[in-house]
């Protein structure tokens, strides 16, 4: 296999609160061989708040962001669900609307860059799944996971809606029963827990306006994996990170359950299989601590 | 095809809890999930209910879940469910809390929530026009379709808002309140806007999960019409300075200072002096090194580029 290069795409939130997750990724793609060219050039994707506030905004600040790809030849990456589905959305829009994209170009002309659309753009996980392949994983993981029952916590923005990922994924997961974190648990030899949460919302997105919400929705997943028996979930999210890790104590009292369950990123699950250090994947960095 | 259906069985007036059958049936290539419905009832059980009227997907009545995807029972093929999960097949009524009868479910909150969007034109018209009055197709198309709904809740039913607050209005009611915030003929635009506006009850309680889009039989993207109608409530200067707009408009305002987010900033500005319950969960990220500090804020590469696309592009003033 000729090596890997991807474009990184690290989002904000891999740059901030949760640092562990910008490093668990440079550790796993190091084991792998794999090269992650960071886009130090990028902007916010602006979470899909932004788009509330200004569309076209929005549409141009992610066309740049791609633009960087483009000129470095490369295919993004990204690791936050929520910057997958900005990209992806942005990049959708503008190559089924030539009169859109010529609106959005316009724009970019002015700072020397111009909107393409030759990178594709996908999460660090269906790239892992669908370049790299399972197989060659599995044959570099060198501590199977096989004590550990993992409840795999997908996220909504990587999959739904479903149409738009599948424009950008060969892997057709089915939003209602997805498999892709399953498969690769299964690759590392973990056991996955199957739970009914495990496709539905964490609530983050209004974590701040109406937190009740939030931490319901949190607390509900945390204890739906939990009386599956889960010793620990993981995320391909930071944002879901954020609310099913810092959040625990509040979705506790939100849904009068006692939770503590550790929260991993993807790669830093990954990262364990393949042999990493608990310091190369940054697993103090946790407010739910992780057992050594 | 043989397939394996458990199928949701409840009576309001004898059951305590419900239960499941499970029936196995033979699936024809061309059979409809209402094909099985009715086949439960005629060979099975003469007992089991449910609703269908039209059998063309335009009265909204047959809405049913197959594994947890909302569906028009008369619309959706078998072929299609069985590949998409598999010849083991769970049929429950579109909210299992609200079950009546078996699939036959009480929409009363539903439609309680469409009321208060004023589902109807409000315009000013000539009782004896002279002429027709015509929508160019341009202004048409701002509907995005959203006159296709057919309320048939497959959204309102799958949103985990409507599930955990009560007064949330939901999916539908929002995709009908942007049928006519959108159409050029009605009157009252800012009173609808100020309608979803509310906080608790209103758009910015939307959790953006996409459930809505995913479920909704007739694709007409719920959600997409959400965001529409955030952004009409900015355009039209409706919107308050609440933790909700603040939110919203605090990404431009910390993406022209660094380019990434000053995710700290943001909670700061939105929350105003709101910010004080979040201090104990500050605490504990710094604790674990997740917190930045505002002096090592990181920065982008070629801010400059990003402020000035940010001054050239701008569309909404706050
Ligand atoms: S996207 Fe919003 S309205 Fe749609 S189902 Fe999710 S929370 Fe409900
Ligand atoms: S928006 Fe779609 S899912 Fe929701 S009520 Fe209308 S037709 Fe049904
Ligand atoms: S019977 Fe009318 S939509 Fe199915």
């Amino acid at each position: 296999m000729s090596k890997l290069r991807y474009a990184l795409y690290t989002g904000c939130t891999a740059r901030e609160s949760t640092p562990e997750l910008l490093k668990s990724t440079l550790a796993v793609a190091k084991k792998l061989d794999i090269e992650l060219v960071l886009l130090d050039e990028a902007s916010c994707c602006g979470a899909s708040h932004l788009q509330d506030f200004d569309d076209f905004l929005s549409l141009v600040l992610n066309a740049r962001n791609i633009c960087y790809a483009e000129k470095r030849g490369l295919d993004m990456v990204t690791i936050c669900n929520t910057c997958q589905l900005n990209t992806a959305m942005t990049k959708h829009r503008l190559d089924s609307n030539p009169e859109l994209k010529a609106k959005v170009n316009e724009k970019l002309e002015e700072v020397g860059l111009v909107y393409k659309g030759t990178s594709n753009v996908r999460h660090f996980l269906y790239a892992l799944i669908e370049d790299y392949g399972l197989d060659n994983l599995r044959d570099k993981v060198v501590k199977p996971l096989s004590e550990l029952n993992i409840a795999p916590f997908y996220g909504c923005h990587n999959i739904r809606p479903s149409e738009l990922h599948h424009h950008f994924n060969r892997t057709k997961e089915n939003p209602y029963n997805p498999t892709s974190l399953e498969e690769l648990i299964e690759a590392l030899e973990g056991n996955s827990v199957d739970y009914w949460h495990k496709n539905k919302c964490c609530g983050f997105h209004v974590d701040l306006q109406a937190p009740k919400t939030s931490n319901i929705l949190t607390g509900n997943a945390l204890a739906d994996a939990y009386d599956n028996n889960a010793d620990v979930m993981v995320t391909p999210c930071p944002l879901c990170h954020l609310n099913l890790d810092v959040k625990q104590k509040a979705a506790t009292k939100a849904v009068g359950r006692e939770l503590k369950l550790p929260v991993l990123h993807l790669p830093q699950l990954i990262g364990l299989a393949l042999g990493c250090t608990p310091e190369e994947l940054g697993l103090k960095h946790h407010v739910t601590e992780v057992p050594a | 095809m043989k397939v394996t259906f458990k199928v949701f069985r409840f009576n309001a007036e004898t059951d305590y809890l419900p239960h499941y059958d499970t029936i196995e049936m033979d699936v024809k290539e061309d059979e409809v999930v209402l094909d099985i419905l009715n086949r439960i009832k005629w060979e099975h059980d003469g007992s089991f209910s449910y609703r269908r009227s039209c059998r063309h997907g335009i009265c909204g009545s047959c809405a049913v879940k197959v594994n947890g995807r909302s569906t028009l029972a008369c619309k959706e093929r078998m072929v299609d469910m069985i590949e998409l999960f598999g010849n083991e097949l769970i049929i429950e009524p579109v909210s299992k809390k609200r079950a009546v009868k078996d699939m036959v479910v009480d929409k009363a909150d539903f439609w309680k929530k469409y009321e208060t969007v004023k589902p109807w034109l409000e315009a000013e018209i000539d009782e004896h026009p002279s002429m027709e009055n015509i929508i160019p197709p341009e202004e048409a198309e701002k509907l995005e379709e959203a006159d296709y709904c057919i309320q048939c809740g497959c959204c309102y039913y799958a949103c985990p808002v409507v599930e955990v607050n009560e007064d949330y209005l939901g999916p539908a009611a929002f995709e009908k309140a942007y049928r006519f915030t959108a159409d050029v003929r009605d009157h009252a635009k800012k009173e609808r806007l100020e309608i979803v506006d509310i906080l608790g009850q209103g758009v910015w309680d939307c959790v953006k999960c996409y459930e809505c889009a995913e479920a909704c039989p007739k694709e007409i993207d719920p959600i997409g019409k959400i965001t529409k109608l955030h952004n009409q409530i900015f355009e039209e200067g409706v919107a308050k300075s609440n933790v909700a707009t603040r939110h919203a408009v605090g990404f431009k305002r910390s993406i022209k200072k660094h380019g990434i987010l000053d995710e700290g900033d943001l909670v700061l500005y939105s929350e105003g002096f709101g910010v004080v319950k979040h201090m104990h969960e500050a605490f504990e990220m710094f604790k674990k090194g997740k917190i930045v500090l505002p002096w090592n804020m990181p920065k982008s590469k070629n801010l400059d580029e990003i402020q000035k696309l940010i001054k050239s592009s701008s569309t909404v003033k706050f």
